[in-house]
């Protein structure tokens, strides 16, 4: 019997399990997912719930639930991959033997990676909405804060869904306008990024939307500490942000697993094939999802998008044939830009996002980069399809894993 | 587009980077550093030829990895370039200006 392992039962390691269950089974066969956590978050969640408009039990469900039974969960930590005996090593001592190895055991935030980050001021003036804990305690503070300045930032690239950190200063606009006190706070987006987003054309309408409520934006700010005792952040350059919220979203890493198994780069991740998503070093390692250091956005769009390709290569491997290159970076994010309007980004490697309109080109009902409440009704029903579709490896109907250009006005962006 | 940089006509792109490397020398360098109000000193110089030699190996530049380089600390990078060290360094190098990720 051969061995297929598959580390973390996250969004991207659920979903392999979903679909590589169907092709590769018993006898010949025997997969095993391995994380030690028993609770599933619905990390987009993340974003409502300081706001109140999701309560925690909209985002939780069980890690087990989502498993097929005809694969072994295994519920222990992690210590190392020995990639070189095609072994991982547990905790308790135990050690599994695999013929493939898939690694998805994801990115979370480094507090340390920022002297005074955690500090005397975390949770209390300080915070991120990244964790469970994090987004919870921000929305403890925010239920009864009186206003002040609210400053929310990114201490530095590459994180976790990279819009995520925009919609919360859009949804933070419309939440203190619904509660009367727009006019108490001062709300600023600092980003160690030249402008509002990494795309040219999203920048644009996205930096209009800033202006358009309000929100101060300071650009190319790399953070070199948090001083609680000021209530400032300060960059390598000496300037100061003064604020009475910090909303962070702190350096992005891979996890420890990885630089114990000496398999990642500076920030943990596994150096991976971007069109493939094989690992570059050994042929029977696989790496989708926020794990792997390919050039796409860390979002769950993507990790979906990779896992319908990386099931074709991974059969492909195992009978023996080449791998098709065929993933092209593509994502596809909501993004909330308050007052229940959203819009829309759809992008690859290549194309950058520009307006248009999906799935169904010329007809939508969503509009690319065009504000609408169409496009806040679908990232509400996101959630639904994630717990009964996604996670379950089900392809969405009308959303190819490859990107498509019909519908799309690429004149512009094609020239830049 | 071109511009006349250090006396010599050069190829560069809509914010003022260079797009063909082989265009570029020290004067170029010392006179795109002159637009942006900045003298090389030897340690301005060695960070550019730090750059240019990751850009030569294709290596994706960041503030952190130049912070971890032990060529220069980012302190000192930021009093060497301040502002935005990395976009105005490389500008200087005659060098792409990083793709910010994602």
């Amino acid at each position: 019997m051969k061995n297929l392992v598959i580390l973390g039962a996250g969004t991207a390691g659920t979903m392999m399990a979903n679909h590589l269950h169907h092709h590769l089974k018993t006898p010949e066969w025997n997969i095993s997912i391995i994380d030690e956590r028993d609770k599933h978050y619905y990390q987009p969640g993340f974003l409502f719930l300081p706001f109140d408009i999701y309560t925690p039990d909209d985002i939780i469900k069980t890690v087990e639930e989502f498993i097929p039974k005809e694969v072994s969960l295994i519920k222990s930590k992690i210590d190392k991959i020995v990639p070189e005996e095609n072994k991982v090593q547990l905790t308790d001592g135990k050690q599994l033997d695999y013929d493939v190895l898939i690694i998805a055991t994801g990115a979370k935030i480094a507090t340390e990676e920022t002297p005074g980050m955690e500090g005397e001021e975390w949770q209390k003036s300080v915070f991120d909405f990244y964790t469970f804990d994090g987004a919870l305690a921000l929305r403890n503070k925010l239920r009864d804060w009186t206003g002040g300045k609210l400053v929310v930032h990114i201490t530095e690239m590459p994180i976790k869904c990279p819009v995520a950190p925009l919609e919360f200063a859009f949804l933070a606009d419309s939440f203190f306008k619904n509660k009367n006190m727009r006019d108490k706070v001062e709300i600023t987006y600092v980003t160690p990024l030249s402008g509002a987003f990494t795309k040219p054309k999203a920048t644009e309408a996205l930096t209009h939307l800033l202006d358009e409520k309000n929100i101060r934006i300071e650009s190319d700010f790399a953070i070199e500490q948090v001083d609680n005792e000021k209530k400032e952040i300060i960059d390598y350059g000496g300037r100061a942000i003064p604020f009475d919220i910090l909303v962070t979203v702190p350096t992005n890493k891979g996890d420890e697993l990885i630089e114990r198994s000496g398999m990642g780069d500076d920030l943990n991740y596994v150096p991976t094939n971007k069109a493939t998503l094989q690992s570059k070093v050994y042929p029977n390692i696989f790496v989708l999802g926020d794990a792997s250091d390919i050039p796409a956005s860390k979002a769950g769009s993507v990790a979906h998008f990779e896992a319908e390709i990386l099931t074709d290569n991974i059969l492909h491997f195992v009978k023996g044939e080449p791998l098709t290159e065929a993933f092209d970076g593509h994502a596809n994010c909501f993004i909330e830009t308050g007052n229940d309007k959203a819009l829309l980004i759809d992008f690859n490697y290549t194309h950058e996002p520009v307006e248009g309109s999906f799935p169904f080109p010329g007809i939508g009902p969503l509009r690319l980069l065009k504000e609408s409440r169409m496009n806040h009704m679908g990232k509400l029903a996101f959630r639904w399809i994630y717990w009964n579709v996604l996670l379950k490896g089900t392809h969405i109907p009308f959303v190819s894993a490859n990107m498509s250009d019909s519908g799309k006005h690429y004149e512009k962006a094609l020239n830049e | 587009m071109e511009k006349v940089i250090a006396g010599k006509p050069i190829t560069v792109n809509e914010e003022g980077y260079l797009t063909d490397f082989n265009q570029w020398d020290e004067k170029v360098g010392e006179a795109i550093a002159a637009e942006n109000h900045l003298s090389l000193t030897p340690r301005h110089w060695d960070v550019i030829k730090y750059l240019q030699n990751e850009q030569k190996n294709q290596v994706a530049l960041s503030i952190r990895r130049v912070g971890k380089s032990g060529v220069v600390d980012i302190k000192e990078l930021y009093s060497l370039f301040p502002n935005a060290p990395l976009k105005t360094a490389t500008k200087i190098a005659g060098i792409p200006k990083p793709a910010s990720c994602i």
